[in-house]
């Protein structure tokens, strides 16, 4: 009787952790699964209209024929000021919160709700802001300037949020020796401390790129649509993710350049992505190095 | 080697030493008639809601090493920090009473806080060298004191490298990282990161409780070999080990929920005859 129960208990303890096996390698096969889904639809459909000519030509009849030249023109040039505008703002906060006031003073915790909140906040209640405040108040207009300013606001809870995770994880030892050693807050922080993040600066940087990249609704009320080679920041430009949602919405026969679009928008994240952990690695080389 | 003043504190053959780079001894003053370098005046320490350390006053000796002893928790380590306004990054902290460090007022709100730091050197429990290369460990602190001059930088880093025994075993690899060394050469270089500075006074926290007994054997040569040069004050549980380093001993103990400075004495007299009975147990090994 006894063994039997015990058997059975065994049997069943078996079936446990097989199923769990199985569920967890399931749930893993299927995040991968609709990656590769997503990235294998975008080549197929996409990959035969890309040439040469594509990535340099201006768009033509709506974005229906032609190339997307401009609009990746635009696209990193408001990436550009978005990144400019937000890294340094970031920084700066990030540091503040982690060096200079505690996280559970009145003032710290008013920053990490204020983050908590713009971090929820939907990206077409951005867009409206972007628009009154850069485009109207400022009188920025339609412009790459507004765009990117925009996307600055909105990249920033992401970019504060993992570059304070990064700083709080170099250990504390660190900062106590180098105020043993009466060295300035500033020297620990840009021998010492920043180094050591660099990896999580990095990947602060890339998730505010993304971010941005991918960003549609904020840009249509603040770069506009105009599709033509911006000539300064000034001009209103189309980022990619409008040019997609434009041809793919608004224009009939506009798919196949519309997932052209789309996969080199994959492709140049990726790209970023590559560029932004070699100079990090590189970066670490020179400046800090760990066993 | 030229023996500034006579000294009483240390019997001759621990004095012998060949070639050391740090110059002459500045041994410290005789025993019968000591000269205080840190003198703690009625010292009371407490974070935001509890009370760490009351009513210590003590003279700390120029050149001699000073062990505190006592249990966890009885308010040495805070007690260290304080000497060289550690204590300043732990907020809520609050200090009364007064340090005087040869006459500076250590806790003045116009004293000079990096300035003093350079003359009192810590060494931590762990071993904490900088992620840098072992060069730059030592290069840097000196840059960010204002030395720019590529020759005595590199004088300095051998210097320093060569009095706590680590030059020859890294002068081949100055450049590779400092965390790539053991735990006892990266304890050794975070002291000579502190000895580059040339301070005065070297406050160490327990620095060879985290090594294995063979790298800790070093530490604590390298330690007695201070003795006479800097000042030292050195917070340990190793009883044997203050007993062998140690010029004067201080314990402190729980009283009323607060650390204090239960006595103060020669090491000697601390271990072999002391006043105090809870002193008498803790050394034996009845209590603590």
């Amino acid at each position: 009787m006894d063994n039997s129960h015990q058997a059975y208990g065994q049997l069943m303890a078996w079936k446990r952790d097989h199923l769990m096996t199985l569920f967890i390698w399931l749930a893993a096969l299927m995040v991968a699964g609709a990656f590769l889904w997503l990235l294998g639809d975008l080549l197929v459909h996409g990959a035969t209209h890309l040439s040469w000519s594509f990535l340099v030509d201006a768009p033509e009849n709506a974005g229906r024929a032609g190339g997307i030249g401009s609009i990746i023109v635009s696209t990193l040039l408001i990436l550009t000021v978005a990144m400019l505008a937000a890294v340094p703002l970031g920084l700066a906060t990030a540091v503040l919160l982690t060096e200079f006031i505690s996280a559970t003073s009145r003032f710290g915790r008013l920053i990490g709700m204020s983050l908590d909140v713009l971090a929820g906040v939907p990206s077409i209640v951005f867009g409206l802001f972007g628009n009154v405040f850069f485009s109207v108040y400022l009188g920025l207009g339609f412009s790459i300037l507004s765009g990117g300013l925009t996307l600055a606001c909105m990249a920033l809870p992401i970019f504060i949020n993992t570059a304070e995770a990064g700083l709080r994880a170099v250990p504390d030892e660190w900062r106590a020796g180098a105020a043993a050693l009466g060295l300035s807050r500033g020297a620990a922080l840009l021998h010492i401390l920043i180094p050591a993040a660099a990896p999580a600066l990095t990947a602060a940087l890339l998730l505010g790129v993304g971010r941005a990249m991918a960003e549609t609704a904020a840009l249509i009320f603040t770069s506009g649509y105009v599709d033509r080679m911006p000539s300064s920041l000034m001009d209103s430009g189309r980022a990619l993710s409008v040019h997609i949602y434009d041809l793919s919405m608004n224009v009939a026969g506009g798919d196949a350049n519309a997932y052209a679009s789309a996969l080199i928008l994959i492709v140049l994240l990726m790209i970023i992505n590559g560029i932004a952990q070699s100079l990090s690695e590189k970066l670490l080389q020179r400046r800090i190095i760990t066993a | 080697m030229t023996v500034i003043e006579k000294n009483v504190c240390c019997t001759p053959s621990e004095m012998s030493s060949e070639a050391f780079t740090l110059g002459p001894l500045q041994l410290g003053p005789p025993c019968c008639d000591p000269e205080p370098h840190i003198q703690i005046k009625n010292l009371s320490l407490s974070y935001a809601d509890k009370t760490a350390l009351s009513g210590v006053s003590l003279d700390i000796y120029r050149g001699c090493i000073t062990a505190l002893i006592g249990p966890s928790g009885c308010g040495k380590t805070s007690f260290l920090s304080s000497l060289n306004r550690l204590t300043d990054m732990i907020a809520g902290c609050k200090i009364k009473g007064e340090i005087l460090v040869d006459s500076v007022n250590v806790h003045a709100a116009n004293t000079d806080v990096q300035a003093l730091r350079r003359r009192i050197g810590m060494i931590f429990q762990k071993p904490n060298p900088f992620p840098l290369s072992i060069r730059r460990n030592l290069e840097m602190p000196l840059k960010e004191h204002g030395i720019r001059d590529r020759y005595v930088l590199s004088h300095r880093v051998e210097k320093a490298l060569t009095d706590v025994g680590l030059w020859d075993e890294v002068k081949d690899r100055l450049d590779s990282p400092a965390l790539a060394l053991s735990g006892g050469q990266q304890q050794r270089l975070c002291i000579a990161r502190a000895l580059v500075l040339e301070p005065e006074i070297l406050l160490m926290d327990e620095p060879c409780s985290a090594l294995d007994p063979l790298s800790s054997a070093v530490v604590e040569d390298l330690i007695k070999s201070l003795r006479g040069r800097y000042t030292v004050v050195i917070v340990t549980h190793n009883l044997a080990q203050a007993r062998r380093i140690a010029n004067y001993a201080g314990f402190f103990w729980m009283q009323e929920r607060t650390g204090t400075l239960i006595e103060f004495g020669r090491c000697q007299q601390i271990f072999e005859a002391p006043a105090h009975q809870l002193t008498a147990a803790y050394v034996s090994g009845a209590r603590g």
